[in-house]
């Protein structure tokens, strides 16, 4: 710029003295010094014109270091009445409160069957998370959820169930990272593996009252590791996430052990993408490797009288998982339908000892068991929703030691005899708002090898406070 | 070597050669609404490859953090979002499990469009029994073109800081958007003028600020609360306290359902006039230019 100004200048000086000496014809000279002139304004506009380009540059970049700051208020366009709130600018502790939510559960329950004897037939059963709960009134866990980014590295989830019977269960706490980059996140804590799709999934978000026979047989309702979990998403337009977590496998089908090392492993991978604009779905597939040590469980041996048995070993389970959603457009405000399903097939090997307190004895075990189920729900009108699901469990003969050696009949075993539960369910619910939803439902129940359970549960959910954002 | 680990092997060198980012590849956006991606592609042309999250015949407010969208977030350099709790519903998860630091808040690859301008019905208190209102205010911004060059203005400076070795071409493309869209403005203001003060039903709050600039009258919504769908006897309520002071139409947006629009239509003989409140609502609003021009044409044909 500097330079450009030197050369204007300098043609302004070379036409002065061009101009100064007298020999040159009056008429030239005038013609001449027109000409310079011209020559100068010219050079002139174009110095201005980028002068202002660079002012205008570096108003831009100034704006946009303002922009990357928190913006200021910008004055409105138009008259507006005075603001109905200003905001607070004293120095206020509550400002980094985190993001608090409770969810209120309960239901009604009518069971043509005693809920305490309640067993899916051929499974060793989990110690919890089986059935449909008590007869009458219950309150079911109320949920208290904080979380809030913890600094610029980790946010931090807590959720504690508060159960019906006064105690707590920490669901949920773990710390993730915000950090990381190239698609990697870790999570640290207590958290809901991410093998399966409804694993991770918390109960005021399921579309039925309880869970799958599966989830409930297999993983004694939901999967909870103690321990860490790395994610990977791949760089790619469809949705490929590669994940393993590593835990101490204190949670069914595991049992807290006296052991520094690892117990509870899972890989899992998710695919996912659309189909048009309406429609969108994800891909699964899992495998958890869990050892226990002792886990125990009651039956009856062959003559009635109550035992207690123990498992230790070996818990492989694969699972596969389907979801898709469609909704006209994408808009699920007035139409949606989900349909998912999964398939888990898990083999125990280990030990079986039966009668602890009495007997005490021990031999091998094997089984090779799997389940599945197929739900669909649909939103019929705004704000009502129907839906249908089926269970369905294989349970095959285990390879009991005990038995092969001859110590003990099968029938010492009688939660073990090859079973094929299945369950059939219907639900209705009514969201009055985002907020608030109350459900009925309806199931027929052969779980238990003998009769048929006939069970109907009426639910109501509602959510207090932050509004939640949920995975797909 | 197993064939299938081969294959394995394979698909990841494929995906991630195919996800590497060359230098000079255009800068990744994820805009959540239609009207956003309109914006930032005039901004900053191709440059820019864009991808939006929603489309004009969805409630932005209710939409699942699906697949397609974490993966989106993965790759993007920017987000354009409205804020002021619009997205809250899905924004989060998306930003959380992108494992995507260039986007997080306070990032300069996260851009927020609300709380650049002057927020209308700002709550003095906030609960929820008042439906599912916005502490922050509307945040339903994009109907005001006031509303558009101011958030254009510090977009375009987003773009510059992004991607500063591109920064005298954003500033020249911020420009020359600046300089049609005030022409354009003062075009729409003159052709709408007859609107002034005209009464006209909504259905959601959305309209609140096309209303405020236009100087429409909002004479009812037909949701009683923001979020609430209307009952029955809230609609005939609605018929009686309309009969006395009758409307000159019915605003509808592309997204929302037709029916109680229509049936308060025939009860208040008051046309419903669809407008398509984002880029691509209707087949005319192509982009921004052609939505405002569209909404001010399609109110202007309702009144005569």
């Amino acid at each position: 710029m500097a330079k450009l100004r030197s050369i204007a200048g300098a043609i302004v000086f070379l036409s002065l003295w061009l101009s100064n000496p007298g020999h040159a014809a009056t008429d030239d000279l005038a013609a001449l010094r027109a000409e310079l002139e011209a020559l100068k304004s010219d050079y002139t506009s174009r110095v201005q014109a980028l002068e202002a380009r660079i002012k205008q540059l570096e108003s831009a970049v100034a704006t946009a270091q303002l922009a990357a700051a928190p913006a200021p208020p910008v004055p409105p366009a138009y008259p507006q009445p005075a603001p109905v709130a200003a905001p607070g600018k004293s120095s206020n502790a509550t400002a980094f409160n985190p993001a608090i939510s409770m969810i209120l559960t309960g239901n009604y329950a009518s069971l043509s069957q005693d809920p305490a004897t309640y067993r899916v037939a051929g499974f060793i059963p989990p110690p919890s998370g089986e059935g449909p709960g008590n007869r009458s009134f219950n309150l079911d866990e109320s949920e208290l959820t904080v979380a809030s980014n913890i600094d610029p590295y980790f946010f931090g989830n807590v959720t504690a169930a508060i159960q019906g019977d006064n105690s707590i269960d920490i669901e949920e706490a773990y710390f993730k990272t915000l950090a990381l980059n190239n698609g990697f996140t870790i999570k640290g804590g207590r958290f809901f593996s991410a093998t399966g799709y409804l694993n991770e999934i918390h109960s005021h978000n399921w579309d039925f009252v309880d869970q799958p026979l599966v989830y409930q047989v297999f993983l004694g309702g939901q999967l909870a590791q103690d321990g860490a979990q790395i994610r990977w998403l791949a760089p790619t337009d469809y949705f490929i996430e590669l994940g393993a977590e590593a835990g101490s496998g204190r949670s069914f089908p595991g049992t807290q052990r006296n052991s520094n090392s690892l117990a509870s492993d899972a890989l899992f991978a998710h695919l996912g993408g659309d189909v048009g604009d309406s429609t969108s779905w994800r891909l699964g597939v899992s495998w958890l490797d869990i050892r226990s040590t002792d886990r125990t469980y009651h039956d009856v041996d062959q003559s009635g009288t109550p035992v207690t048995n123990a498992f230790t070993g070996t818990s492989r389970t694969w699972i596969a998982d389907g979801t898709l959603k469609w909704a006209p457009h994408g808009d699920p405000t007035h139409h949606q339908f989900k349909l998912q399903g999964e398939y888990m097939q898990r083999t125990e090997r280990g030990q079986l000892a039966f009668d602890l307190a009495g007997r005490n004895l021990a031999g091998d075990y094997n089984s090779s068991q799997s389940g599945w189920y197929l739900q669909a729900v649909y939103e019929f009108v705004q704000r009502w929703r129907a839906g249908l699901r089926y269970d369905s469990m294989q349970s095959g003969t285990p390879g009991i030691g005990l038995v092969q050696a001859g110590l003990l009949p099968f029938a010492a075993f009688p939660s073990l005899a090859s079973a094929s539960p299945e369950r059939t369910t219907i639900m209705v619910d009514w969201s009055l708002s985002e907020f608030s939803r109350l459900r009925a439902q309806y199931a027929w129940d052969d779980a238990r090898a003998t009769e048929r359970d006939r069970q109907l549960l009426l639910q109501y959910i509602f959510a207090m406070g932050a509004h939640g954002a949920h995975k797909f | 070597m197993p064939k299938y680990v081969r294959s394995l092997l394979a698909l990841a060198t494929v995906s991630l050669c195919g996800g590497a980012v060359p230098a000079q590849a255009a800068l990744k956006v994820l805009a959540t609404t239609p009207d956003w991606a309109a914006l930032v592609t005039e901004l900053g042309g191709d440059k820019l490859n864009v991808y939006t999250a929603t489309s004009a015949f969805q409630d932005v407010h209710r939409v699942d953090a699906k697949p397609s969208l974490v993966a989106r977030a993965r790759s993007a350099d920017l987000v354009v979002a409205t804020g002021a709790d619009l997205e809250i519903g899905w924004m989060p998860v998306l930003l959380q499990d992108s494992g995507n630091t260039r986007i997080q808040p306070g990032s300069p690859g996260y851009f927020e469009a609300a709380p650049l301008v002057h927020l209308l019905e700002v709550p003095s208190a906030v609960d929820r029994s008042m439906g599912d209102i916005h502490p922050l205010g509307n945040p339903h911004v994009t109907l005001d073109p006031h509303n558009i060059a101011t958030i254009a203005k510090a977009l375009t400076a987003r773009l510059v800081l992004i991607d500063s070795a591109a920064a005298a071409y954003y500033a020249a493309r911020g420009e020359d958007f600046q300089k049609r869209w005030q022409q354009a403005t003062v075009g729409w203001e003159a052709k709408a003028a007859p609107l002034r003060g005209v009464g006209v039903v909504v259905i959601h709050r959305d309209q609140a600020y096309l209303c405020n600039w236009l100087g429409l009258k909002e004479l009812a919504s037909i949701e009683p609360k923001p979020g609430v769908p209307p009952s029955a006897g809230y609609l005939a309520e609605l018929v009686t306290k309309l009969a006395a002071t009758p409307p000159k139409m019915i605003l509808r947006n592309a997204y929302n359902d037709p029916r109680a629009a229509e049936w308060l239509s025939q009860r208040v003989h008051t046309p419903v006039v669809l407008l398509p409140y984002s880029v691509g609502g209707t087949p005319e609003a192509r982009d921004l230019f052609g939505l405002f021009d569209d909404t001010i044409n399609r109110l202007l044909a309702a009144l005569k």
